[in-house]
């Protein structure tokens, strides 16, 4: 992994409810692949299977409260991550996905406002430093909660792996 | 300052810790199940040698146990050179342990004041040994067997007192499945939360790990039950460590709360049921109408204990499992087994019907073991129903107590114990 730009611009590839659960993003039964690269063939594959298809690299999902609720499988954000996808935007988002996320440098982005706003296929800015995302073609502007600096650290490594790599080189 | 507060500022080295801090605390205890291979393959990766402490780190095989494929055993033998190569002692292999967070209670793993982290989320649990228990993914895990600390954001507290009485066969179950129906999957996200009151302290061991347990269905980071002496009793059984006096962790006077919430218990009339497929889908038991069940399973690191299987060989004896339904009973450890046949639970069990399947999380999380066809429906005790948990995404999973459990596999429907009980009497 290579360290993350942290402007991201992409294109709302799904927009899901609220209460996603890691059930629905990644099934229980599939949690003894443990190689990173093969979770993305089951991703949403119960409940929303058409979404992997749509999926373009450096696309967003978005999702309402709770995103990514239930279990601590980090197979949830594996098979987000390794689909390419460039950042989850959502109300909020349950806590052990939330951290999952910032472990394997996948951009988790919290904003009522764009949630509100946004829809599939509209292309977007983040500015994951700043706390914006910007519509380029209404000019539409909407805050982001603030990462923690730590949080921009994990992020700006690449996740965890290479910041641990780095402190331990 | 509350629970939550004292142990991440004694963990952190401070003298106190407010709400949305960010602190770096000293981990105790280092939980893994099968995930332990997804950690062991991220710690290799950063290419550290040794893990910073064998013996703060346990590892208990539960997901997939025995091994239900070529995959799972190749995974299971990895854990195990692992766990000889770095010398961890605290190895739970098949046949010697049984569900992790039960393994860890039993086993005198957790006392009250340990910062622990578990590659699970229901590591919540371990709030009713007065620990702040967590769950975290399986990279943050190789992070913390580098390191052996761990960064958190000081959780604000809600504080829920319950007093009263349980109205007939409503128990720990019913109570927390009422709670999540009242606040919602969310209502608790990044929180702690403080059980207490006179009704809690009443609450076996047992009954309290089932409230602890299940608060991370509302999404909170810990969970807590009194240090009191009906802990200290249970943990002087089972460990030969010195165990801290109760007075070091009970919260402040002055602690502050975000939100406090006081219930009479009773005034929960009859059983909870969480229906498909969300926890927070609460009804009481008499509003769901007639849903006829498939399968019924009693087990997992909710309700997999001994007073649970003890009320459904209570009910089931000398009743049948109804033709429609098949009965599932996996005790939550090796030695609730053991006991649960020396005191003739299991005979009464198979004598009626059930299917005894090997301690593990067993169908619960739908890798095998009780997997549902579509169509099917099931009632369980176990802690999640979402969208295709238990197998086919065309199946329905229901939550509730041990006793309506087994009520409903004598009646092939959902059903209220009393009913099965009154029946017999009629």
């Amino acid at each position: 992994m290579n360290g993350a730009s942290l402007r991201l611009r992409g294109r709302v590839a799904a927009k899901l409810g609220d209460n996603v659960d890691t059930d629905v993003i990644y099934p229980g039964r599939y949690l003894n692949i443990t190689d990173r690269e093969k979770t993305p063939e089951h991703l949403f594959e119960l409940a929303y299977p058409e979404i992997r298809a749509q999926i373009r690299p450096g696309d967003f999902i978005v999702g309402g409260k709770n995103f990514g609720c239930g279990s601590s499988r980090e197979q949830a954000t594996a098979a987000m991550k390794y689909s390419a996808v460039g950042a989850v935007i959502a109300v909020s988002f349950a806590r052990i996905f939330f951290r999952n996320s910032l472990n394997l440098g996948l951009p988790v982005v919290v904003s009522e406002e764009a949630v509100a706003a946004l829809a599939a296929g509209d292309e977007v800015e983040i500015d994951l430093a700043a706390g914006c995302i910007v519509n380029p073609a209404t000019g539409a502007t909407y805050q982001a909660a603030p990462l923690d600096p730590r949080a921009i650290e994990l992020l700006a490594a690449g996740g965890l792996i290479p910041y641990l790599k780095q402190q331990h080189a | 300052m509350t629970r939550a507060e004292k142990i991440l500022a004694r963990a952190s080295g401070r003298d106190s810790v407010c709400p949305d801090e960010i602190v770096v605390a000293a981990v105790d205890l280092a939980m893994s199940h099968e995930n332990a291979d997804l950690v062991r393959k991220s710690f290799l990766d950063v290419g550290v040698a040794r893990v910073w402490d064998p013996e703060r780190i346990v590892i208990i095989l539960d997901h997939r146990v025995p091994a239900e494929s070529e995959k799972t055993a190749a995974t299971h033998k990895a854990i195990r050179e692992f766990v000889h190569q770095q010398g961890i002692r605290n190895f739970y292999d098949v046949g010697r342990g049984g569900i992790c967070h039960q393994v860890l209670a039993e086993r005198g793993h957790v006392l009250p004041g340990m910062v622990v982290v578990g590659t699970d989320s229901h590591t919540t649990t371990h709030g009713a040994f007065g620990a702040f228990a967590t769950g975290i993914g399986a990279t943050e895990m190789a992070g913390v067997w580098i390191e052996g600390r761990l960064w958190f954001k000081v959780p604000a507290t809600i504080r829920i007192e319950v007093e009263g009485e349980f109205a007939p066969w409503v128990s720990a179950k019913d109570l927390i499945l009422n709670l999540i129906g009242r606040l919602g999957a969310d209502g608790a996200d990044y929180r702690a939360i403080e059980f207490d009151g006179p009704l809690i302290r009443r609450l076996t061991v047992a009954s309290r790990m089932v409230l602890t347990n299940l608060s991370m269905e509302m999404g909170a980071k810990v969970a807590f039950t009194p240090v009191d002496d009906v802990l200290l009793n249970y943990l002087s059984a089972r460990t030969g460590s010195k165990i801290p006096t109760s007075s070091d962790f009970e919260p402040d006077t002055d602690a502050q709360y975000q939100r406090v919430l006081e219930i009479d218990v009773a005034a929960i009339t009859e059983p909870q049921v969480a229906c498909p497929h969300a926890v927070d889908q609460v009804a009481p038991l008499s509003e769901l109408g007639e849903v006829l069940v498939h399968q019924a399973v009693l087990g997992s690191c909710t309700n997999g204990r001994l007073e649970d299987l003890e009320v459904a060989a209570h009910l089931l004896s000398g009743r049948r499992v109804h033709p429609r339904t098949r009965l599932l009973v996996i005790p939550a450890s090796q030695q609730i087994l053991l006991e649960a046949i020396r005191r003739g639970y299991i005979q009464k069990l198979v004598a009626a019907g059930a299917m005894i399947n090997p301690p593990g999380c067993g169908p619960c999380v739908g890798v095998h073991q009780g997997i549902l066809a579509a169509g099917e429906t099931c009632i369980s005790s176990t802690n999640r129903n979402f969208l295709g948990r238990m197998g086919s995404k065309d199946s329905r999973v229901y939550l509730a107590s041990p006793a309506v459990v087994a009520a409903s596999a004598v009646a092939g429907r959902i059903a209220h114990p009393e009913e099965i009980v009154t029946k017999e009497a009629a």
